[in-house]
């Protein structure tokens, strides 16, 4: 029995959906605590308390509110699952689903560790990594437009045509603006940038503009403030979602903050090193030991919360641009200002290699 | 398992295609759209079977990410009611099947000879199943894509760069023809 189950974990097919089975169980926790983590956050900058009492079900323990992820998914679950008479009802349906689902594909080519006994960590080893991640990061925008088409109704309508336009030009920004991370690397491998950035190299230094700009597009990628017009709740009721209630609303919400994941991660491996950190052999080599992989994992991910927190941070400091600004920004500002940086840095490579 | 996923990912294109122009159940030019989506995932995924890692990955990113999502844009903004039934013009249908066929010789001739090129090789190469994997490696590798593309001796340059001017030529077109007239 134990040389057939061993005999089973030398089969690919096996240790990948063993790795894919893991990231659920982190990134899922990740969504459902970056939800606490915004609300106490939030509350914190405007000086309330916030979600504090809900902690381990039927005792008196509060443990900071940590519970209260449990008893938000409970209620979206139990709640009325309602559709409302005047929408177009497969789209309805499938709206919610198509908005959760490319973060989640986008998390299978991140590298989120070193090895792990002799495995990669990284589901998907594809050497065409950050192609791919733009490609499925593309069509996180169906789901925005599609729950604005299905609901017939004009909030959200507007809020759908809003999002095509600002997620269509911030793709095309983000886009140029790492392409000199990838001249500077010489490959399109997320592993190889990482590499590339062994022993403190990291490319947040040597390319602060890309970053920059990359950085603001996750936001409008994201649909965070300040750039949160197509669900500006101040103009259109919540654009986007308004007609969506229980479990349905509570996946766009999680898709949201999976969408945040994915781009903090994706922010972590292509500016700050991945999992590595500028302080010795023991972080900046591909692990030997089980212990040192998990730590190379934990790295990753306290990386990863760090960019999640800052997006939180600036959500609740920053007032919204208005629409017209948001696409100046967008088309006269980021894209030239990328492609100066992509020929600045073509004109770097030459001169240093010749 | 490749020629299993092969029929998967060629079935799925050429019923998604079918359900794009003739869908029994809607009319809706949004589900149309939505078809068409998964018409180029599909054909991607043929790519991936192909090794042409950098085209398929282009495919969804341009195809699929952009260009759809501008068709979806378009057709909510006119707000296209459900189409109308129309009646088949002869004419058209003539040129239309002109372009099919027009097409169908130039993918066959392009077939006969790769597959030519591919019997010769045979011939020639002692270790063929290994040289052809190589081969197949490297043909679908961004790296060998880029050389082949931008280099002067493989001729390929001419023919990107006049592609690239009729992309310039068309977008000064489209503003030259969307510019609201001065008063």
């Amino acid at each position: 029995m134990l040389v057939s189950i061993t005999g089973l974990f030398a089969e690919p097919w096996v240790l990948t959906l063993l790795k894919v089975v893991c990231l659920f169980a982190v990134v899922m926790p990740m969504v459902a605590y970056a939800v606490v983590a915004e609300r106490r956050i939030s509350a914190w900058i405007q000086d309330r308390v916030g979600p504090n009492r809900v902690g381990i079900p039927f005792t008196n323990i509060k443990l900071f509110g940590l519970g209260q992820p449990l008893a938000d998914g409970l209620k979206a679950l139990v709640k009325e699952d309602l559709t409302p008479a005047h929408v177009r009802r497969v789209f309805y349906w499938l709206a919610p689903a198509v908005a959760m689902v490319p973060s989640f594909v986008v998390l299978a080519v991140v590298p989120f560790g070193s090895m792990l006994g002799s495995q990669r960590m990284v589901i998907a080893n594809l050497d065409v990594g950050i192609l791919f991640t733009f490609g499925i990061v593309s069509l996180g925008v169906y789901g925005v437009v599609l729950a604005g088409y299905a609901s017939n109704s004009k909030y959200p309508f507007l809020g759908g045509i809003r999002s095509t336009a600002q997620m269509i030009s911030y793709e095309i920004a983000m886009g140029l603006a790492v392409v000199p991370v990838f001249m500077l690397v010489g490959d399109l491998n997320l592993g190889s940038v990482i590499d590339y950035q062994r022993g403190g190299a990291w490319l947040l230094f040597k390319q602060p503009l890309a970053f920059a700009i990359f950085l603001i597009a996750i936001f409008a990628e994201t649909n965070r403030l300040p750039f949160d017009l197509p669900e500006s709740e101040t103009e259109l009721v919540a654009g986007y979602n308004t007609e969506y209630s229980s479990m349905r609303f509570a996946l766009f919400f999680m898709g949201e903050y999976a969408a945040m994941i994915a781009g903090s991660a994706l922010m972590v491996v292509l500016f700050c090193g991945g999992w590595m950190l500028p302080l010795g052999d023991y972080f900046n080599t591909p692990a030997q030991s089980l212990g040192q992989g998990l730590v190379h994992i934990a790295v990753f991910i306290a990386k990863t919360a760090m960019f999640l927190g800052l997006m939180i941070w600036v959500r609740w400091m920053l007032p919204r641009f208005r629409y017209d600004q948001l696409m100046n920004i967008g088309w006269k500002r980021f894209l030239p200002l990328s492609l100066a940086n992509i020929i600045l840095t073509a004109i770097v490579l030459w001169v240093m290699h010749s | 398992m490749e020629g299993t996923l092969f029929n998967i990912f060629a079935g799925l294109a050429v019923l998604s295609a079918l359900l794009v122009v003739a869908n029994p159940f809607s009319r809706n030019p949004v589900t149309s759209a939505l078809f068409l989506v998964t018409t180029m995932i599909s054909i991607s995924g043929l790519f991936v079977l192909l090794n042409a890692y950098f085209l398929a990955a282009v495919q969804i990113l341009v195809y699929a990410g952009a260009v759809m999502v501008l068709f979806l844009f378009v057709i909510m903004l006119l707000d296209l009611r459900e189409g109308a039934r129309r009646k088949l013009n002869l004419v058209s249908l003539a040129m239309g099947l002109m372009a099919v066929g027009a097409l169908f010789l130039v993918y066959k001739s392009s077939i006969d000879t790769t597959y030519g090129e591919v019997a010769q090789r045979h011939e020639g190469a002692a270790d063929t199943g290994q040289a052809e994997a190589a081969q197949a490696k490297v043909v679908g590798s961004t790296r060998a894509l880029g050389q082949a593309l931008f280099s002067v001796e493989k001729g390929f340059i001419l023919p990107f760069e006049i592609v690239s001017i009729l992309l310039l030529v068309a977008m000064v077109g489209v503003i030259l023809l969307s510019r609201k007239e001065p008063r």
